[in-house]
């Protein structure tokens, strides 16, 4: 069999062939580019020694860290010396001690027990003079004994309900100086050759509104909220709203105050670097362009100026104005600003060349001058272009001034890596990663907002 | 009479020939006259708009930042002037220096490839599962959605931060944050890539019987291909400099010889190193465009 094609016979067999030969190949390209990939990542992994995670990982770290991130923990701490006197610390911290026990920690002094602790699970640490009783609640109903033995040393003794002695299980360690206990992520109990720790942890983020040493620590937000509207004052000297928001922003421990200004500052970062990027840009877009510049060395200086202010990333730009103007805004904001100068300018000088010239004819026709016919006729067809672009830098600038206040513009970036270096306020981290997140994803739609309203095209 | 209102009289006449309904040109004129006014109110706003916002601004940066303005303008040039010097003084041996760093150009550059390759094709797997007209149920399509909008909203500072404090310097940390943004970022341009293509080979393979699978592979990825090889090398471009910056926090790289040399001082070093990282994203920005528009062109052809 055979068919036509233009003015020759082609036999079926020969396209069955070249078809499936084109199949064949196409087959083979999918199968070598795959192949590819894989080898890729065989070698990478070699490379990098990305095997290296499982060692380098440290789940106790990790989950400390998560668990920091959205609970609070007390520490109970009790001197074998001197058992009379049991100190209890939010987050271990020495300057924020209780001044009496909270109500999970009830005092005995029967002459027995001297304490008992009750975690939120419901399981007890009963406090004695030489020893550790801790009651689990769960169905098994297991009792463990901790203390220091007559050799000096921590031991640890597990008994089931009946009183026989039990096989420790795998969360009680013991070492030469330490029994580390573990039973659940929110309980932990360490007893050292001189004193016992017990860190209990609850869920949420306690003082957040008003820090350990302030007048109003009893208060949850909205009871604080009306006092300000109450005559009695708390403090003589100051009015209740005085108060209210200088406790909140003055808080030791959250620092709203400075967070807040921080997010502040990089929002300004980015506001002030794209708004100074956009009015210095278009104007050079304008002499950079050849319809509208006659002279052919102002329009390349300038295009070669574009490139090597695009050309310099942002973080390059960053390290240059930290030397001459100091950490502070004035970085971020010209980091910000040569960059996007560069880039916008480049796109702007392109999209005035690729502008449609019979509007502008138009305009000329009617006899305006020079400058009306740039105005009238090509303004408005670039207009759009330039809006969606600089509110499009706007928004991605918000997330590079984050990271270049971490290289020393300020702002919350700054804030972010002090408290992460630190390592010990992981709720804090976790604030302010959710204060950037918010920042970001409200530009985001501020933008989208913006772009919508202003220009008028729907998404999709 | 100004030629553009007489042209305006005159379509303005038409119209009034031409409506049924009585306008008197007066009205109409008072019309136009209430819209100019109105325009004019709304861009002096706008530019009022602009000036405060510069001029509180610059005022608030001035008096938070630690130099103050004008001297920072009169010593914009010292350092690189410093550079300059430096390097001018390490002569031929400067170019040996440029020379060193290259290696650790290198391992920037591959882990900016790697995480671009799992990011891209992690995204590319994902992206089906969330575009309405191919997903398998309305469900997965919210979950992936929002997934790649927390991912994409995350900087990859933070996540590089708190993965370098669990598992140490090294430059893992900084692959694993950008391959996690990267995820998102294509996602979302994937899925909306897929969105556009055109149903019908979707349609002709759903009539002889093909799987979900198949449909995927042989209807859909074949037909943003293209896109997504353009948008890739576009993130390459991103995603060198987001490990370089994650290089600079203490993620090694080449980052890490930057702030090495930053704190030590060394002028000639840090002018090879900001050489370096320049020259490689130029020409990486060359390079793409110039694929880009290779691809682009065979998309429209």
């Amino acid at each position: 069999m055979s068919i036509a094609v233009y003015d020759r016979e082609v036999s079926f067999q020969e396209i069955y062939q070249s078809v499936e030969k084109k199949a064949y190949y196409q087959k083979l390209t999918t199968l070598v580019s795959i192949g590819a990939i894989l080898l890729y990542f065989v070698f990478s992994i070699i490379q990098f020694d990305l095997g290296s995670i499982s060692r380098k990982w440290s789940p106790e770290r990790a989950s400390r860290l998560f668990l920091d991130t959205y609970a609070h923990k007390d520490h109970v701490v009790m001197n074998w010396k001197d058992t009379s006197k049991i100190s209890v610390n939010f987050e271990g911290d020495y300057r924020y001690q209780y001044p009496s026990f909270p109500e999970w920690l009830e005092r005995i002094g029967d002459g027995k027990d001297i304490a008992i602790l009750t975690f939120n699970s419901g399981s007890k640490a009963i406090f004695r003079d030489d020893k550790i009783i801790f009651e689990q609640s769960k169905s098994e109903d297991r009792k463990f004994i901790f203390g220091i033995g007559d050799n000096g040393k921590p031991y640890a003794e597990a008994y089931d309900n009946d009183g026989n002695e039990k096989d420790l299980p795998n969360w009680i360690r013991v070492t030469e100086s330490k029994v580390e206990v573990r039973p659940s992520l929110y309980e932990r109990i360490q007893i050292y050759k001189r004193k016992v720790e017990v860190h209990r942890y609850e869920f949420g983020w306690k003082y957040f509104w008003f820090d350990f040493f302030s007048p109003l620590k009893d208060y949850s937000l909205p009871e604080a909220l009306s006092l300000i509207f109450s005559n009695e004052r708390i403090e003589p000297d100051k009015t209740n709203f005085e108060l209210v928001f200088s406790e909140i922003s003055d808080n030791e421990q959250w620092m709203h105050g400075t967070v807040l200004f921080s997010i502040l500052e990089t929002l300004l970062m980015a506001v002030l670097g794209t708004l100074l990027a956009s009015l210095l840009g278009l104007p050079l877009a304008f002499l950079a362009a050849y319809n509208i510049t006659p002279f052919k060395f102002i329009r390349f200086s300038l295009r070669r100026l574009f490139d090597m202010l695009r050309g310099i990333d942002m973080i390059i730009w960053c390290l240059i104005f930290v030397r001459s103007f100091g950490p502070g805004l004035f970085t971020g904001i010209f980091a910000i600003a040569f960059t996007d100068t560069g880039t916008l300018g480049k796109l702007m000088s392109e999209a005035i060349e690729n502008a449609d010239n019979k509007q502008q004819e138009g305009v000329k026709s009617t006899g305006a001058s020079t400058i009306l016919q740039h105005r009238f006729g090509i303004i408005p067809q670039i207009m759009p272009v330039f809006i969606s672009q600089s509110l499009y830098y706007l928004e991605s600038n918000t997330r590079g001034a984050v990271i270049l206040g971490a290289m020393g513009a300020g702002g919350i970036g700054l804030q972010l890596l002090g408290a992460i270096r630190t390592g010990n306020d992981f709720e804090n981290v976790g604030y302010m990663a959710v204060l950037i997140v918010l920042l970001v994803t409200v530009m985001d739609q501020m933008s989208a907002f913006l772009r919508r309203f202003l220009i008028g095209i729907e998404k999709n | 009479m100004c030629p553009k209102k007489r042209g305006t009289l005159l379509l303005l006449k038409k119209n009034y020939f031409m409506s049924q309904n009585a306008i008197t040109i007066e009205s109409l004129e008072e019309n136009l006259k209430v819209l100019a006014r109105q325009r004019a109110i709304y861009s002096v706003l706008f530019i009022g708009a602009i000036i405060f916002i510069v001029v509180s601004g610059v005022g608030v940066a001035n008096q938070y930042n630690a130099g103050s303005f004008t001297r920072g303008v009169e010593n914009f040039f010292d350092y690189p002037a410093d550079l300059f010097s430096d390097a001018f003084e390490a002569g031929w041996g400067w170019f040996g220096i440029v020379l060193s760093f290259i290696p650790a150009l290198f391992e920037t550059f591959s882990a900016a490839v790697f995480s671009t390759v799992v990011g891209a094709s992690i995204a590319l797997i994902l992206c089906p599962l969330a575009t309405i007209n191919l997903s398998p149920n309305q469900v997965t399509v919210q979950i992936v959605r929002r997934t790649f909008d927390i991912l994409r909203s995350f900087p990859e500072l933070v996540f590089a931060l708190i993965l370098l404090y669990l598992m140490g310097k090294s430059i893992v940390p900084a692959i694993i944050a950008v391959t996690l943004h990267t995820i998102g970022a294509m996602g979302k341009l994937f899925s909306e890539a897929i969105e556009n293509i055109d149903m019908k080979p979707v349609d002709g393979l759903k009539s002889v019987g093909a799987r979900w699978y198949q449909i995927i592979c042989f209807a859909v990825y074949p037909q943003v291909l293209p896109l997504v090889l353009s948008y890739s090398l576009l993130r390459l471009e991103i995603n060198v400099r987001a490990s370089t910056i994650l290089g600079f926090v203490g993620a090694g790289g080449i980052g890490a010889y930057l702030t090495a040399s930053l704190q030590w001082r060394y002028g000639d070093e840090v002018l090879a190193i900001m050489f370096l990282l320049v020259a490689t994203i130029t020409a990486l920005d060359y390079f793409s465009s110039y694929v880009r528009h290779k691809l682009i062109g065979k998309i429209s052809a």
